[in-house]
């Protein structure tokens, strides 16, 4: 076990017991949202209604331009709707501040978009430094946020971003996002470029880490694997709608073509142990 | 006359020549840089403008120097005779390779990175000047380090419009078919170029994020 287990906030869900409801309470609500572009026909997100309850993890499942990422987008006013709304926390994107939003949430990209001429500790502090936290303060929150992702602080605050593993930066991104302790994590496709034996790691202990956290998440994923490991629900995106949403358990009985299609690329190759 | 006894004979007068050079290239390069990358800063902003910025900067270069010095004299207030008319010359000639860096530097940088910073709640002004300026630095200098070269040569035949500098010497040798009097501006000339060039790669290699 690389983390550190050390309770950092009394938010923590109790452990163990990860698909019991752990509040119903609703943190995120999308309301017949359709997201389009202009010179482009077809919307990229389509009457599109979905309810996040507190502390769940929800993937987003589906292909390449199935409107996983805009919807994420959506959420913390990257973009506005078109049409419908948006409310975090029970209040509309658009009259939220998107300077305000944006500090309350999370937010981890594949390539981890860390700042190359920052140090690990100055792109981990970022957020509490631009909420102007004492220097104290953020010294002491970004050793925590190290320690928690697995990255030994003495060892690793002073690196830049060129020195680090893909797999290593893609922990600092995770830290980094969990800087100002937002309740809502943001994920699209964290592990997606790493090799598959790092990517596997990490899945192991970000689902430990979720688990133990009780952050709402939103992870963006095009990878049936990693939905059934993370998820407390799938929810299936084809083109710009939701086709299914499910428990990981109930998820792979839904008869509809498009799961069909993502159970299939389940199947191990011939000769593979099963 | 050996280049060597001419450099002898009148070194004091190659110094102040020297130093006249140097002060027009400065003031120059000082003028472009403060026009050159706020400019830059603000057609990253403003598409329309880009092209007109960038064209205008471009046709400037396309100018033969001589002619650009020769086009400048009669126009009041900017013109005339003397280092005035040909620091506005040396300006629009070093304004497009500053001006271009600063453009390209602003929008080479990775994606990801801008994502990251607008999505961790950056304002736009954060991002300008604690992302994309450092990230672009390296790019800029570059740019200026261009334009200063440029600029070193260029002034030399600023002597023409009574500018002064370096380049006396060369018009003066030309006139006297003397090769050792046109060394004597020639040979500062290229060693502040190289020495210019030298100075500025080794600040750019310095500041730039690896």
């Amino acid at each position: 076990m690389l983390y550190d287990m050390r309770p950092m906030r009394q938010t923590f869900s109790s452990p163990g017991a990860p698909d019991a409801p752990l509040k119903d309470e609703t943190i995120i609500e999308l309301r017949k949202v359709t997201y389009g572009v202009k010179g482009r026909a077809e919307p990229l997100v389509k009457d599109l209604s979905l309810v996040v309850n507190c502390a769940e993890t929800l993937v987003l499942l589906g292909r390449s331009g199935s409107g996983k990422t805009t919807l994420l987008r959506l959420i913390n006013r990257m973009l506005l709707p078109s049409v419908g709304e948006v409310l975090v926390e029970g209040k509309a994107t658009s009259s939220w501040d998107p300077i305000r939003l944006r500090r309350h949430i999370g937010y981890v990209i594949q390539d981890a978009g860390l700042f190359p001429h920052f140090t690990v500790a100055e792109n981990v502090g970022l957020v509490p430094k631009l909420e102007k936290w004492d220097p104290a303060r953020i010294a002491k929150r970004t050793s925590e946020l190290l320690s928690l992702v697995g990255l030994e602080p003495s060892e690793f605050s002073q690196r830049r971003p060129a020195q680090l593993s893909g797999g290593q930066r893609q922990r600092v991104g995770v830290a980094r996002a969990l800087g100002a302790d937002p309740s809502i994590l943001l994920m699209d496709e964290p592990f997606g470029a790493l090799d598959p034996v790092t990517r596997a790691e990490l899945q192991r202990e970000f689902s430990d880490l979720a688990r133990r956290l009780g952050k709402t998440i939103v992870f963006v994923t095009h990878d049936l694997r990693e939905a059934l490991m993370l998820a407390s629900r799938i929810v299936l995106l084809e083109t710009g709608r939701i086709v299914a949403s499910a428990s990981p358990e109930e998820f792979l009985r839904i008869d509809h073509p498009e799961v069909k299609a993502f159970a299939a690329s389940l199947q191990t190759l011939p000769g593979a142990p099963a | 006359m050996t280049p060597w006894t001419f450099f002898i004979t009148h070194h004091s007068e190659i110094w102040s020549a020297t130093l006249d050079h140097v002060a027009l290239v400065l003031i120059s390069m000082f003028i472009a840089i403060v026009v050159g990358v706020p400019l830059g800063m603000f057609i990253v902003q403003r598409p329309a403008l880009r092209t007109v910025a960038l064209g205008i900067a471009s046709v400037f270069q396309t100018i033969p120097s001589l002619a650009l010095f020769g086009f400048l004299i009669p126009i009041p207030f900017i013109g005339g005779i003397g280092p005035r008319t040909a620091i506005v010359a040396l300006v629009l000639y070093a304004l497009l390779p500053i001006l271009r860096n600063t453009y390209v530097g602003l929008t080479s940088i990775d994606p990801a990175v801008l994502e990251a910073a607008e999505a961790m709640g950056m304002t736009n002004t954060q991002i300008l000047i604690r992302v994309r300026l450092p990230l672009a630095l390296g790019f800029i200098l570059a740019g200026i380090r261009t334009a200063t070269v440029i600029t070193i040569g260029v002034a030399t035949i600023a002597a023409a419009i009574g500018a002064g500098g370096l380049g006396t010497f060369i018009f003066r040798g030309v006139a006297m078919v003397s090769d050792a009097v046109i060394l004597a501006g020639a040979i500062p000339a290229a060693l502040l170029a190289i020495l210019a060039d030298l100075f500025l790669a080794l600040v750019e290699r310095r500041l730039r994020v690896q």
